[in-house]
């Protein structure tokens, strides 16, 4: 179990457990955090899981796949700290990530 | 006013199998999508990746899977009304009487919806005020590119579409192209092209840089558009084009009455159908306990339906089940000689 900071771009802030090898976005979808939709389930095509990352947390992630970029350009309001948050693996390492959504998904 | 057995809302892979499904018991049915062209999310969001679980057929993409559902619908007639988005359902006796947002009519006894996540639809500039120009001086698409001659046209996107009209509108038209990053998307030789009209001078090309604000009193006349590092620039434009792929809505079907999990419809597994009689929904925007969202699921799901909407369009018929490998009719309708 690892802990994980969602906070909607209202400010509510919600941390919650989420089990090593889950995505970022499962986590979300799986305790029902509002936010995050994950349309296509994770297949890296259709940028409805976009979260910010905080800067520090940023480097730490495992690289972007090729595609995560493409699809990040068709996300809301993309930024230098941009993710997909499907394509973000839970792991120990990531214990106490926090992710910022955008003020929307489509 | 056309009058059917069913409506097949959705021409993506569950849809398509449907129709089959309809037309081997004897069911007529009309299929609409809000997309041009058959195939849902798999012609939309990954038509060249292959897929691994479709059964018997070891790996097809997304392209090659619909192309063989249609050839599966070869020996039916069916119409596909494409580009077109139901909007209203309502119920008049026992019927459904259904509109498009184009003004199309059905009345039919059976609506089943295949829609997958829910109509793709353009993803629109996030400004608020770009609302006020759209279909006047902002676009998504382009439906008449004579209104921009002349014109100083600003394309924003990183993908083909963007760069294809970059490329074509050059022709007689001032172009700012800008995208949010350096990297493109879009085919080498399209974006070599690209290059090369920046360095004649036919396209000013902007990267890093995203939209901020779009102004003009009724007409556009400049937008500002700011760079990675906050910088802004201010373009005069006559028009605006974004090209930022397509995202699903779920749309008008929220507003039909129906029970809705998230962004899902509720089904029964008998006959998968909704709380309301005679309106079923199949395939991923179907829900109930232990749905998985793969397509063979919506294979299964549709042959269910289709099943149901017989009592409904023939309720003075029985329906009797038969192999299409040994059932006389189904190999007329099929248009296949029996043994």
């Amino acid at each position: 179990m690892t802990k994980i900071t969602y906070i909607e771009h209202n400010g509510n802030s919600h941390t919650v457990d989420v089990d090593n090898g889950l995505s970022v976005m499962e986590g979300a979808v799986q305790n029902d955090i509002p936010g995050i939709d994950g349309d296509c389930g994770g297949g890296m095509s259709c940028a409805t899981c976009h979260v910010y990352v905080t800067e520090d947390w940023f480097d730490k992630l495992e690289k972007k796949l090729d595609g995560e970029e493409d699809m990040l350009d068709q996300a809301y309001e993309p930024k230098k700290n941009s993710r997909l948050s499907c394509q973000i693996t839970v792991s120990d390492e990531l214990d106490g990530l926090i992710v910022n959504m955008p003020e929307k998904q489509v | 006013m056309i009058k059917t057995d069913a409506l097949i809302i959705g021409a993506g892979p569950t849809g398509l199998f449907t129709a089959h499904q309809l037309k081997i018991i004897g069911l007529d049915c009309e299929i609409v999508d809000n997309l041009d062209k058959p195939g849902g999310q798999c012609i939309e969001l990954y038509p060249d990746k292959p897929i691994y679980d479709i059964p018997a057929i070891p790996e097809c993409t997304g392209e090659e899977l619909t192309k063989n559902l249609l050839d599966q619908l070869k020996p039916f007639s069916i119409n596909f009304h494409l580009g077109e988005r139901v909007d209203e359902i309502k119920k008049i006796e026992n019927k459904w009487d259904v509109k498009t947002n184009k003004g199309k009519c059905f009345i039919t006894p059976n609506v089943i919806i295949a829609g997958g996540v829910g109509s793709f639809e353009p993803r629109k500039f996030s400004p608020k005020e770009c609302a006020n120009f759209e279909d006047k001086s902002i676009f998504y698409s382009v439906k008449n590119k004579k209104i921009f001659e002349g014109k100083t046209v600003s394309i924003f996107g990183g993908g083909d579409s963007a760069l294809d009209w970059a490329v074509e509108l050059s022709k007689n038209s001032k172009v700012n192209l800008i995208h949010r990053r350096d990297e493109f998307r879009g085919a080498q030789a399209t974006l070599d092209k690209i290059y090369e009209l920046q360095k004649s001078g036919k396209i000013n090309l902007f990267t890093k840089y995203q939209l901020k604000s779009v102004k003009g009193n009724g007409t556009l006349e400049s937008i500002d558009i700011e760079h990675e590092n906050k910088e802004i620039t201010n373009l005069k434009s006559d028009y605006v084009l974004g090209f930022f792929g397509l995202i699903m809505q779920l749309g008008p079907i929220a507003n039909w009455g129906l029970n809705l999990n998230k962004k899902t419809v509720e089904v029964d597994t008998e006959k998968f159908e909704t709380n309301q009689k005679g309106i079923y929904a199949i395939g991923d925007i179907c829900n109930y306990p232990g749905k998985l969202k793969l397509i063979l699921s919506g294979f299964h799901e549709g042959a269910l339906a289709a099943r149901a909407c017989f009592k409904l369009a023939k309720p003075n018929e029985k329906y009797r089940f038969e192999f299409t490998t040994s059932s006389k009719v189904i190999k007329e309708r099929l248009g296949v000689k029996s043994d």
